[in-house]
């Protein structure tokens, strides 16, 4: 085992964005999702409890990523370039997935008092909610797999296109739907069969992730060899943290506790990030790149790893006043 | 089209989209901060109502601008990937740093725009000053990798690998105090006239109101101010561009021959195969002039140059005589503006300036956008300045052309909504109560 350095502590950095961007915009993702598929009675009343828990903080949820991006090609720049050649295709159509998202999640909040329901906009919100995580998660597992090389070449479908990827994409969006329903339940404490609708919504979710998240070791088993030893390697005990998470977050819906269901869902997410991680380490992009290999020259690092604490002094209080403000216990509207 | 051909599209497309955005980012959150202050001090309940209106519009644009930023930091890598591998240690933190900007300013906007009933009405002001700034240093970051681009210092390469790093000396290139601030002024002058002819339009339409009263002399007092400091920056620019790159400059003036005691072109079509520029109004000496002081300094031409290092002398002179002209109009309709206001002791409302004003919103996105064409279209052949060709950064994938179109759609979609979303806001804001009493929501 080598010792840690400099360039390991900025990849645990970006590990950190990319875990907050999975949960947090996640949960937003998936409140696309229910926005969509709303339906019975209370169809107004969920799409309005989905923008209102929205509306504050999705923006800064979504900054997640511009970080992300930002500081993989910064400390890691040949690995950013290799990712956008090999997954040109299925970043273009997550970016597309997340420019209509955002903007159509605006036209139909901001634009809903001036000119009422949006016609395509409203489904565009929906469809974009999907389309976003699913090529993201395709894309996941296409670098978790090993199929980004250093010398990729312009083929748009090589190495991206598998099973696994297929069934991750679906989990993606099933975990992100799970997620927000998990939230909303929280969010409609206060009105009972509102919150019986997103709970209803948690049970089909909890089912449907964890069916797939079971497929998807299956494939990763048969099909997917680095991706499996590298789970059940060194990240076997993260591994299986998630997986305990599973039956502890739907025993919490079961039992109409949505605040330790919500913990428990973000926990799955964490954990498989981080067994994957860390399983993989000291690879960055298996099997071409590692974290030592591709990283920036010394100064870059030392001057990113500054900016980044100066910057967390800004913006963690910033942070904290966001979700004080709209998230907390009492909101004092 | 070839790769790079379609890529130059796809970026400047995004670019282009953007920075509207992105500039109203910039000012429209001091002018909401200003006409907040006013109302909470004054207790004046029009200009509070006019922070909200602005804000309920912010909201819309600000988020589409989140949009297309986060598709540019795709697209460096998306479309440029031999570009970004090279440069992305260098120019790194800069975008970090902007990245940080932009988290604050989302952040603290979210606060503002979802707060007017959660904070004290102190505290929700407040929340303005973080947003106000941000936004400007959003500009400079992100101007500071443009910079770059034009003046590649900080570095040491070896075989096409970076070996060593000096980010603060490439942040800071020589290319960064002129052209950050010149941008800075740019985003308020561009918020200053846009907003303007908004409200000019309003008038013109007889809605006048107390409103239109306090916003119309607002984003002119910001238009008249940013125009005045663009010039400033904008000539200083010049003069540091005729050192920095020569051929850019000599692009910009169609300025074929090395002359001793160089002329100002006015208008004029350059012909780059018969190396001269016709029907050109030439005033003598002028721009060795403006450029040293000494109307007969010599001022390189584009014949000093291998042709093959020309950036396209058509776009770049039209761009930059378009850019001069139009920013000397919108400073002197800003001081016309503040002239008669003086005079009369009262803000003028004549027809004529009002019709100038509504035409000086769109002229000064047009000034903007200029501006970034002689900046962009006058580095080419090169992505970085001397060192990388535009031809060897772009991508090889296959799927340009279908990219490009639906980006295309998806901008025209994004930009058509949002116009008619926020003419609507504006009918629906109109048909409330009258302004003079209490907003409540």
């Amino acid at each position: 085992m080598t010792d840690l350095t400099l360039a390991d502590g900025v990849a645990g950095i970006l590990l950190l964005a990319l875990t907050a961007y999975a949960v947090l915009a996640g949960a937003d993702f998936g409140g696309g999702v229910w926005d969509l598929f709303a339906t019975g009675p209370r169809v107004r009343a969920q799409r309005t409890a989905i923008a209102a828990a929205m509306g504050p903080v999705w923006e800064a949820n979504h900054v997640w990523l511009i970080f992300l991006l930002v500081g993989l090609f910064t400390a890691f720049p040949t690995v950013f370039a290799a990712l956008s050649v090999a997954l040109y295709l299925p970043f273009t159509i997550a970016l597309l997935g997340i420019i209509l998202r955002g903007a159509a999640f605006t036209f139909q909040t901001h634009g809903y008092e001036a000119a009422g329901e949006l016609a395509p906009w409203g489904a565009a919100f929906g469809a974009a909610s999907i389309i976003a995580p699913a090529f993201l998660g395709a894309a996941l597992a296409a670098v978790a797999a090993g199929s980004v090389h250093a010398s990729s070449g312009p083929n748009v479908t090589t190495g991206w296109v598998s099973w696994l990827a297929a069934d991750l994409a679906l989990l993606a969006v099933a975990l992100c739907a799970y997620l927000a329903a998990t939230f909303l339940m929280v969010e409609t404490e206060g009105d009972p069969p509102l919150q019986a609708d997103f709970r209803r919504r948690a049970v089909g979710a909890a089912i449907v992730s964890g069916a797939l998240a079971l497929i998807g070791l299956v494939l990763a088993w048969r099909q997917a060899p680095l991706l499996w030893s590298e789970l059940t390697g060194r990240g076997i005990w993260l591994l299986l943290i998630a997986l305990i998470n599973g039956p502890i977050a739907a025993f919490a819906v079961w039992r109409r506790s949505p605040r330790v269901a919500r913990v428990a869902v973000a926990a799955q997410i964490v954990f498989v990030l981080w067994a994957w991680a860390v399983g993989q380490w000291p690879a960055l992009v298996p099997p071409d790149f590692t974290i030592h290999g591709s990283a920036a020259p010394e100064m870059t690092l030392l001057a990113l790893t500054v900016l980044i604490a100066a910057g967390m002094v800004v913006l963690a209080p910033s942070l904290w006043l966001l979700f004080r403000v709209f998230k907390g216990r009492n909101p004092a509207a | 089209m070839d790769n790079v051909v379609l890529s130059r599209a796809i970026m400047g497309t995004s670019l282009g989209f953007h920075i509207v955005f992105a500039v109203l980012g910039v000012g429209m959150p001091l002018l909401m901060f200003v006409a907040e202050g006013i109302g909470l001090r004054r207790h004046d309940a029009a200009w509070l109502a006019l922070a909200r209106r602005w804000a309920k519009a912010f909201a819309l644009i600000f988020a589409i601008g989140a949009v297309s930023g986060t598709a540019l930091s795709f697209e460096l890598g998306l479309l440029w990937p031999g570009f970004m591998a090279f440069s992305g240690s260098i120019i790194g933190l800069p975008f970090s740093a902007e990245g940080f900007a932009f988290f604050i300013e989302a952040i603290f906007l979210g606060l503002y725009l979802y707060g007017w009933e959660r904070l004290s009405p102190l505290a929700h002001w407040l929340t303005g000053i973080p947003i106000a700034i941000s936004g400007a240093a959003s500009s400079l970051f992100v101007v500071m990798t443009n910079a770059w681009m034009n003046s590649p210092t900080g570095y040491v390469a070896s075989g096409g690998r970076i070996i060593r790093v000096d980010p603060l000396a490439a942040a800071f290139n020589r290319s960064t105090p002129t052209e950050d601030v010149h941008m800075l002024v740019s985003a308020y002058l561009v918020t200053g006239f846009a907003v303007a002819a908004v409200y000019a339009a309003g008038f013109l339409r007889g809605h006048g109101d107390a409103l239109h009263r306090r916003a119309l002399p607002l984003a002119m007092a910001m238009a008249v101010v940013a125009s005045g400091l663009a010039g400033i920056t904008g000539d200083t620019s010049s003069r540091f561009i005729a050192g920095e790159q020569p051929i850019k400059f000599a692009a910009e003036e169609a300025l074929f021959p090395t002359t001793t005691g160089a002329p100002l072109h006015i208008l004029g079509v350059p012909l780059p195969d018969q190396h001269r520029t016709i029907l050109a109004i030439e005033i003598p000496n002028l721009r060795s002039f403006l450029t040293t002081g000494d109307p007969n300094a010599t001022i390189k031409g584009l014949d000093a140059f291998p042709q093959d290092l020309w950036p396209n002398v058509l776009i770049v002179h039209f761009s930059y005589q378009l850019m001069v002209g139009l920013g000397l109009a919108l400073g002197l309709s800003g001081l016309l503006y503040w002239f008669l206001a003086a005079r009369r002791r009262a803000p003028p409302l004549d027809r004529w300036l009002l019709l100038a004003l509504v035409a000086a919103g769109p002229a000064s996105v047009v000034t903007m956008e200029t501006g970034w064409f002689v900046t962009e279209f006058g580095r080419q052949p090169w992505i970085i300045y001397g060192v990388m060709r535009t031809s060897a950064a772009a991508t090889t994938t296959p799927a340009l052309g279908p990219t490009f179109a639906i980006f295309l759609l998806v901008y025209l979609a994004l930009g058509f909504t949002l116009a008619r979303l926020l003419l609507r806001l504006a009918q629906r804001e109109r048909q409330r109560a009258p302004i003079d009493r209490a907003p409540r929501r």
